[in-house]
């Protein structure tokens, strides 16, 4: 075969990304009809929270997934636009066209000096940088009483638009946040599948090849890291707005870690891999914590297993599953 | 004036000293061989010029401008591609995705139909030179050592290089292999410097114009490749056989 066939021949290829964002597509279409066919308040209210932390998962992701980066204080950025959504409603107002860009832009702008000092190490001194960034959030959220409230937390005003109160009913929420998902969603995988994103896998694949092929690599690191950041700002402002209060310890490790966590289980590296993680986890902590307060033993247990058996998480999994299928893995 | 020019170049880890005053100038077009003893500081002396490791003291000049301290994408911009002596590639992704990434440098900004049918023509014709067209839907990571040997080559192509640093291309390739590779170096435009450390002495002496020796961190030689193969310090350095 020559070149042009070749080329001719890679532009018939059925397109992967197309049939994902279909199958995407579906999902979020099956979400939006389900309220209209009944779907009881507290599904509502709990798939409110899948996509919230699904959306914060994903963010992670960029960083994770794409370029190899192991951060353990994303949660930090959740907290920093979730206080501010907070902060800037209870003084300035709770108008939503104010407060969510605000708290966006707080959790982007934090994330340009953080993002700066952490990208300059890697691997395991990259993970106790942004640790330590996080757990001085953490610190500042509990110590800064007047601001924050301290460990007693922030009452968040509920989202007004042109003076009128919005979002009051848990429908309303539901498509709202349903809307937002879709859309950060639709955005972070286009942001993955650009050159862009194609450089971010390079840069997770091999550094020192990217480097040699022209590329600056601590650019693209602190804007993938910025661009996690905002994302993750975003789910911080739902998770505000749909609990109307924020607490230290949304910015806490243990935050970081489960977020992490969702990562891993779902599949770092693939698109939906989040998405399956963050529903996997919480749907499991829903589940066992009725029948038992050791409910995050089990989740324990299925992160080892997934670990040790299957790296690539259940997406990974998933895929490969698929590609034995289709006869492609030897 | 010269493509590559390093002056007094002098590496040192603390008490050991990897290279010590090491001159070398590389002519437009010249394709030369770095060759010595492991431990020489032929690798240290190839980082520093591809902007890896810095150098104790001296200064290096890409095409006339100083670009000591200067990082690999900038060195990238100067024209100076590199392959590496372990493979650095691009593990899960396509052959074809490899190249793409490695040309897409020169494509930044939004893609357009033109763009990408320039990318497309560009990624074809390198794989082609290669020889890697048939293998552009295999996933690197199923690929034999062989074929990732002859991506790396790919991968620095893709730059666009003036100067092309070869680190050790042929090591760990059967016969072969090894024949191949050569045959492709030899086929690479004779506009294209080149500068490459390499083991195998058929391979320097089929392809280099002139030869530096180095021992000990210090330069031994320096010369045409008949000069190299009389040179009698050169025979012993490798002890006692004749090149």
């Amino acid at each position: 075969m020559n070149v042009a066939e070749i080329i001719a021949q890679r532009r018939l290829a059925p397109s992967v990304p197309l049939r994902l964002l279909s199958a995407l597509g579906a999902v979020i279409a099956a979400l939006a009809v389900a309220p209209l066919l009944g779907m009881p308040q507290f599904v509502q209210a709990l798939i409110i929270e899948i996509l919230i932390f699904s959306l914060l998962a994903l963010s992670l992701n960029v960083l994770l997934g794409y370029t190899g980066l192991v951060s353990f204080g994303h949660a930090a950025f959740f907290a920093i636009s979730g206080y501010a959504v907070g902060i800037v409603g209870m003084h300035v107002g709770s108008d939503i066209l104010l407060t969510f860009p605000l708290a966006v832009l707080a959790a982007a702008l934090c994330a340009v000096p953080i993002g700066w000092l952490s990208i300059r190490l890697s691997g395991f001194y990259f993970l106790m940088i942004t640790f330590a960034f996080a757990q001085i959030v953490f610190v500042a959220s509990f110590r800064w009483k007047p601001v924050t409230g301290g460990s007693d937390g922030l009452l968040v005003p509920g989202a007004t638009l042109l003076g009128a109160p919005i979002l009051g009913s848990r429908e309303a929420f539901y498509y709202f946040v349903l809307a937002v998902f879709a859309i950060c969603a639709a955005v972070l995988y286009a942001v993955v599948i650009s050159r862009f994103g194609r450089t971010l896998v390079g840069i997770r694949e091999s550094t020192p090849r990217m480097r040699a092929l022209g590329y600056n690599v601590r650019r693209y690191k602190l804007a993938a890291f910025v661009i996690g950041a905002a994302f993750g700002g975003v789910a911080g402002v739902l998770n505000s707005l749909f609990n109307l209060f924020i607490a230290p310890e949304s910015a806490h490790w243990t935050q970081s870690a489960l977020v992490l966590v969702m990562v891993l289980i779902g599949g770092a590296g693939y698109f939906v891999g989040p998405i399956i993680g963050a529903a996997i986890v919480l749907l499991l902590q829903h589940w066992l914590s009725s029948y038992t307060e050791y409910w995050g033993l089990v989740l324990g247990i299925l992160f080892i297993v997934l670990i040790t058996g299957a790296r690539e998480g259940v997406a990974g999994l998933v895929m490969q599953g698929w590609a034995r299928m289709r006869g492609k893995v030897p | 004036m010269a493509a590559v020019r390093a002056s007094r170049i002098s590496k040192s880890y603390g008490a050991f000293v990897a290279l010590k005053d090491v001159d070398l100038l590389v002519a437009p077009g010249e394709r030369r061989a770095i060759i010595g003893p492991n431990g020489a500081g032929k690798t240290t002396l190839f980082s520093i010029i591809a902007g890896q490791k810095q150098p104790t003291s001296g200064t290096i000049s890409i095409n006339g401008s100083e670009t000591t301290g200067a990082r690999p994408d900038q060195l990238w911009a100067r024209g100076l591609s590199r392959t590496f002596q372990r493979n650095q590639l691009f593990q899960n992704l396509t052959v074809w995705e490899n190249v793409e990434l490695a040309c897409s440098a020169h494509y930044r900004g939004f893609s357009t139909s033109v763009s990408r049918d320039a990318l497309e023509e560009e990624i074809g014709g390198i794989l082609e030179r290669v020889n890697l067209l048939g293998s552009h839907d295999v996933r690197v990571a199923n690929m034999a050592y062989g074929g990732q040997r002859q991506l790396e080559l790919a991968l620095a192509l893709a730059g666009r290089p003036k100067i092309l640093l070869l680190d050790e291309p042929t090591a760990g390739m059967s016969p072969a292999e090894t024949q191949a590779m050569l045959k492709m170096m030899i086929a690479l435009p004779r506009d294209m410097t080149i500068l490459i450390v390499e083991h195998d002495m058929d391979v320097v002496f089929s392809l280099a114009d002139r030869v530096m020796v180095l021992n000990l961190g210090e330069v031994l030689a320096d010369g045409t490749v008949q000069e190299i193969q009389n040179d009698k310090n050169v025979s012993e350095i490798y002890m006692g056989k004749a090149l």
